[in-house]
């Protein structure tokens, strides 16, 4: 028939017209800001440091080894190591970053910096409401903005962080057991000397 | 409910008697005016916005709804935002036309408003040609398009204008030839006439509409379609698609004198459809006898209102025709049909003693295949003959 | 009174146009003041209680035959052209001189009419319905033969419009 392919058109949009007033198939929309999409699994949009513990400064896991301001692309990543050290998880020293400023207007998402990281100190979050009316360095995050719990980094990549976790404290037992080891085999010897 | 149905008429009546005597007719004349436009300004500021959040709604979207309640405060935003923008004239334009051109596009149409009937007793003008002045109104705009395309000094605005004109001059053949049975049946060029012979009932109450014959049927369709063409609107927006060719004729043209071009526009609708439901859908009365107590003028605004959502969902479905196609359609599918309608009217008119419960659908069933079938062929025509089912050859 | 004032505007407009399309410049302005010169002619006949007569004036003249003239104008690049010539050559001399001529011989016989001697006719009301009576009855024999004429036109007009353009020699 001459007008079937609009009249079947018409009846489609007048379905969507109807349905769009009680069936959320049928309006799609999600009124942001009201509304948020939840969020998915494996988006990335900028870098943060992860800090374990309560104390952001204390805790950070970065060792200013300085491997993500080399790889770094745009090269947004600029790190001063602070020589003073402090022990990590395992108790060994390490150098601590004093200044670790991230560009996050030249930052490309590309997550380069998070896999050549050897500590897991660096990952990749999720938020995109960046923002800010300060033209200049409104987007130059510093270490203390870029320092975000473990809990948090946990609720983005539960399983990854579930085995980072794991491995840590895998790490941490063994570090311990060989310390006590050390420690036994460093005790004083016993009076009259070793036979 | 004569008192409700009356209440413009009592109203103007009365304010109109405040008056001293020799300036009563001037009073009244302005009243009029004043009501129509007060009216139809504001279905335009509830037009714009109910077709942004019908469309949104078809488009599995909200429509605009930041502004006001569910967005109805949108109309005075966009108001605000046409009256502050910048007014751009082209350095090499022809200044007097591109001035010239919104005024010329929006003067003829409130003029096409005088003759509609829109309740009883409520017409500005009783004409006795009401529809040719109708037409001979409306082809003014046809001058303003042109006028807006060449002084804009711009090929892209010369082309659109060109391309809206030809669409436009295409389309009043079957316009006007689609209204030719219904003039021939009432006996006069009169439109509260035409309403009045829509007055009386068949049984069972249904009123005689001439949607609910026939030639009536066909009638209102060639006519809606027409209409869409006449008024720009998709599937029909070739002259203004932005996709296309940017805006077309009104490319040059910003601020207010765009707001203008998009009022006429739209006023160009509105009396159109207004002409539809004097012409097809009985004007002012009601479907059915019983129903004869609700005013006059919500019948009218009811329709209306019924014709415009029709405008506003085939906008909403259909994709744009191209130019050929358009024209096309116009000169091999539309005005050969509405002769044949011409002709099957008349057949109608000779079979008017077949009024019988056994013999009226017998004449319904006859006039209908009198335009159905050559619609078919037609069509056919048009579109080619169609293609056998696909064969689909697979590698072995 | 009025109304002869208002005979007075429409004329007014009606000249205005008339001489503005003579003498304008630029063609498509020259094109749209014989538009507004048809409109005027139309507010003439609607002053004269001829609705039909006017309404169809505008409808024809102004809403299609104007639009005739502009596609003409744009079509055939006649806006380029530029109107030249001396300002008191003989041609020019001529052309006012056959213009009065023919003024005075059209003066001459309105002056002379019998028409304009006796008082003025009644108003005829012809109501639509009585101008397509007599269309159909007394002068249908006119009306055909328009329409003959008519068809010839438009059938015309399709056969120039369907011949192909010549083919251009190709240049040397």
């Amino acid at each position: 028939m001459n007008g079937a392919g609009i009249i079947q058109g018409m009846i489609e949009t007048a379905r969507n017209f109807a349905g769009s007033y009680h069936d959320p198939e049928r309006l799609t929309t999600v009124q942001y800001p009201e509304e948020k999409l939840p969020p998915v699994e494996n988006a990335r949009t900028i870098p943060f440091l992860v800090y374990d513990g309560g104390d952001a400064m204390a805790g950070l896991r970065c060792t200013a080894c300085t491997i993500c301001e080399k790889e770094c692309p745009p090269q947004c990543i600029y790190i001063i190591k602070d020589l003073a050290k402090k022990p990590d998880y395992v108790g060994k020293m390490q150098l601590q970053p004093k200044v670790f400023d991230i560009d996050m207007s030249v930052c490309m998402s590309c997550g380069i910096c998070v896999e050549v990281c050897p500590f897991d100190a660096i990952k990749m979050d999720q938020v995109f409401e960046l923002s800010t009316s300060d033209r200049f360095l409104g987007l130059l995050f510093h270490k203390e903005q870029l320092a975000k719990p473990n809990g948090y980094f946990s609720q983005l990549h539960k399983t990854e962080a579930a085995e980072i976790d794991a491995r840590r404290h895998e790490d941490k037992r063994k570090a311990e057991a060989s310390a006590a080891a050390r420690a036994a085999a460093a005790k004083p010897l016993p009076p009259g000397g070793v036979k | 409910m004569r008192g409700l149905d009356q209440i413009f008429v009592w109203i103007g009546r009365e304010v109109a008697g405040w008056a001293p005597a020799p300036a009563q007719p001037l009073v009244s004349a302005i009243l009029i005016i004043a009501g129509i436009m007060a009216v139809f300004g504001t279905c335009f500021a509830l037009t714009t916005i109910a077709e942004r959040k019908i469309l949104g709604r078809m488009q599995n979207r909200f429509g605009p709804n930041r502004v006001g309640p569910c967005g109805l405060f949108q109309p005075l935003a966009d108001a605000v935002k046409m009256l502050t923008k910048e007014d751009i004239v082209p350095f090499s334009a022809d200044k007097t036309l591109h001035f010239l051109a919104p005024l010329v596009m929006t003067t003829p149409i409130w003029l096409a408003f005088a003759v509609l009937p829109f309740g009883r007793n409520m017409s500005a003008l009783d004409l006795d040609s009401g529809i040719l002045f109708f037409f001979a109104i409306g082809s003014a705009s046809e001058l303003a398009v042109f006028m807006a395309g060449w002084s804009s000094q711009n090929k892209y605005s010369l082309v659109g204008a060109m391309r809206a004109i030809a669409q436009m001059i295409s389309y009043e053949v079957p316009l006007v030839l689609s209204t030719v049975p219904v003039l021939m049946l009432a006996g006069s060029l009169s439109l509260n006439e035409i309403v009045a012979a829509q007055g009386t009932h068949t049984l069972g109450g249904l009123a005689r509409w001439n949607v609910f014959t026939p030639w009536g049927l066909a009638g209102l369709l060639l006519f809606l379609i027409a209409a869409t063409a006449e008024s720009n609107r998709s599937p029909f927006d070739l002259p203004e698609g932005e996709s296309e060719i940017i805006a077309g004729y009104l490319t040059e043209y910003s601020g207010f004198k765009y707001a203008l071009f998009f009022l006429g526009e739209y006023l160009g609708l509105f009396a159109i459809t207004g002409l539809a439901v004097t012409l097809f859908l009985g004007g002012w009365r009601a479907p059915f006898q019983w129903l004869e107590w609700v005013p006059s003028w919500l019948w009218f605004g009811g329709k209306f209102g019924v014709l415009i959502f029709l405008f506003i969902w085939v906008r909403a479905t259909l994709p744009r025709l191209r130019l050929d196609q358009l024209l096309n359609f116009s000169w091999r599918f539309l005005a050969p049909l509405t002769l044949i309608n011409l002709a099957v009217a008349a057949a109608w008119h000779w079979t008017g003693a077949w009024e019988s419960a056994a013999a009226a659908p017998v004449r319904w069933v006859l006039c209908a295949a009198l335009i159905a079938l050559p619609a078919h062929w037609l069509g056919r025509a048009l579109r080619g003959a169609v293609p056998p089912p696909r064969k689909y050859h697979y590698a072995e | 009174m009025l109304n002869e004032i208002a005979f007075l505007l429409c004329a007014a407009l009606t000249l205005a146009g008339a001489v503005a399309a003579m003498t304008l410049r630029n063609l498509a302005h020259c094109a749209l003041c014989a538009a507004g010169a048809f409109a005027g002619l139309a507010a003439i006949y609607l002053q004269l209680d001829a609705e039909f007569a006017g309404f169809a004036q505008l409808l024809v003249y102004v809403g299609a035959i104007a639009i005739l003239i502009l596609f003409t104008v744009l079509l055939t690049r006649g806006a380029e052209i530029q109107p030249g010539g001396p300002a008191a050559s003989t041609s020019r001399g001529m052309g006012l001189g056959v213009g009065a001529l023919v003024t005075a011989c059209l003066i001459g016989a309105i002056m002379a009419s019998p028409g304009l001697r006796g008082h003025a006719p009644q108003t005829v009301h012809a109501p639509v319905k009585r101008i397509g009576e007599q269309l159909m009855n007394q002068y249908v024999m006119p009306l055909e033969a328009i329409g003959l004429l008519l068809t010839a036109a438009l059938l015309g007009a399709v056969i120039i419009a369907l011949r192909e353009p010549p083919k251009e020699p190709p240049a040397p």
